[in-house]
């Protein structure tokens, strides 16, 4: 789909890293990512938030579950793979449990089976393998229509996204319903946490910056990050 | 040897005081915060009012309920980071104030959105002399990874206090860190005030 366009963004982006002044240390693009962000607000709240607000509000819980799930059962293998990437054996020994389970009695992870007889559901990606490996962040990134990222982490998507398996459909319609379906829920799961942000920021720009890279952080680290300097 | 028996009486009563008050003031931070979220969750669960997402009835719960066990200006302090030393006592005193109120208002937002989740708490871990410790906690989400919710907390003189709250590894304190520091540099302490209250005095943002 888009691929092309935000594969040439991400180059721009990188590109003009080398060329700004820097600025903070984790987020020497902020003015370009500021703009960006400005450009997403807008388009955020006038489609894409009222489009994910009227799926939650008319589609059927259930059904909103399942393309979750087999979204989820996707994002198993890959986070399985990364596990190993990373040599966490057990983790993914789970994670690919979770696929190897879920795919054939869970009617292609349509229902998470694993989850309820206690397997539990990983969450590595790429961007996370990454940082395990030593690789640091780079330039926190703001991408439209995407959202907060990083260098690290969005090359990490790339690869996610190139892998597919959406990208392999030869149907190129079928394929972007699918990528649309899969827009709007992860937009729908995001619901509950932008409110949240409105409510709490002082400057959204801001809180979803450190809110993220705390996050990543914490992720790479797998729930031990090394204490951070006061200041 | 023969003790009155008034005194005799007086020493019983104190030592099963000195037994008996240890344990109520000095709560175990865990067991604290198991104790009045499983409070708070019961009225969410069973008070029509709640239910309804009367925002008014939300805060007199979060208010009679959680802000006693909260160290504001520990939590103020702390986001304040070297600005801290920068504002006068008066400054403090409203930042405190402001700061909580901003927090009661997102609080009150995310508890209405509360569904039923089940929390699994993880047992205290590290030296039980500690002064300074991370009550940590589950939430389990249908075809999610669990969200980590933990407590920082302080012992002090009345009972133990969270001074912060790291939902899924992002801390509160560290969140407003970034956001505080960047109002103080456009417009100093006084322009962090206005901004807290100028956001205070808005109407909650919908949707």
């Amino acid at each position: 789909m888009s691929l092309r366009i935000v594969t040439s963004l991400c180059a721009a982006l990188i590109l003009s890293a080398c060329a700004s002044a820097p600025g903070r240390v984790d987020d020497p693009l902020e003015p370009m990512n500021r703009a960006m962000y400005a450009i997403n607000k807008p388009i955020d709240d006038h489609v894409m938030r009222p489009i994910a607000q009227a799926y939650v509000d008319y589609v059927p819980k259930l059904v909103r579950q399942g393309v979750s799930n087999v979204f989820g059962n996707i994002d198993d293998l890959f986070s399985g793979i990364n596990g190993l990437l990373q040599g966490k054996l057990e983790k993914a020994g789970n994670d690919f449990g979770r696929v190897i389970i879920n795919t054939p009695w869970g009617l292609g992870g349509l229902i998470d089976i694993a989850s309820d007889i206690g397997v539990p559901k990983g969450n590595e990606d790429f961007g996370q393998t990454f940082g395990y490996w030593g690789i640091p962040q780079g330039p926190y990134l703001f991408v439209p229509l995407w959202g907060p990222t990083t260098v690290r982490d969005g090359t990490g998507t790339l690869i996610r996204v190139w892998y597919g398996p959406v990208g392999f459909i030869p149907n190129v319609p079928l394929r972007n319903i699918i990528y649309g379906i899969g827009a709007v829920d992860l937009r729908a799961n995001a619901l509950d946490a932008s409110s949240m942000i409105d409510e709490a920021s002082l400057d959204a720009y801001t809180f979803v910056r450190r809110a993220y890279l705390q996050r990543r952080e914490y992720m790479v680290y797998d729930g031990k990050p090394p204490p951070e300097k006061d200041d | 040897m023969k003790l009155p028996l008034f005194f005799r009486s007086a020493c019983v009563v104190a030592f099963v005081g000195a037994m008996a008050l240890p344990a109520l003031a000095q709560e175990a931070p865990d067991a604290l915060v198991i104790r009045v979220s499983g409070e708070v969750l019961q009225i969410i669960r069973t008070d029509p009012k709640v239910q309804a997402g009367d925002q008014q009835r939300i805060r007199e719960v979060i208010e009679a309920k959680l802000l006693p066990h909260f160290d504001f200006e520990r939590m103020t302090a702390l986001a304040m980071g070297r600005n801290w030393q920068k504002a006068t006592p008066e400054q403090q005193k409203v930042l405190i104030e402001q700061f909580r109120t901003l927090l009661v208002r997102t609080y009150s937002g995310a508890l209405g959105k509360y569904r039923d989740q089940t929390i699994d708490f993880k047992p205290l871990r590290g030296d039980p002399a500690a002064t300074d410790v991370v009550v940590r906690s589950e939430v389990a989400r249908a075809g999610q990874a669990p969200v980590t919710i933990d407590y920082g907390m302080t012992k002090t003189p009345s009972g133990w206090k969270a001074y912060d709250v790291i939902v899924g590894g992002v801390s509160l304190v560290t969140n407003y860190r970034d956001e505080f520091n960047e109002q103080i540099k456009s417009g100093g302490v006084d322009g962090l005030i206005k901004t807290l209250s100028d956001k205070n005095k808005a109407p909650p943002p919908k949707s």
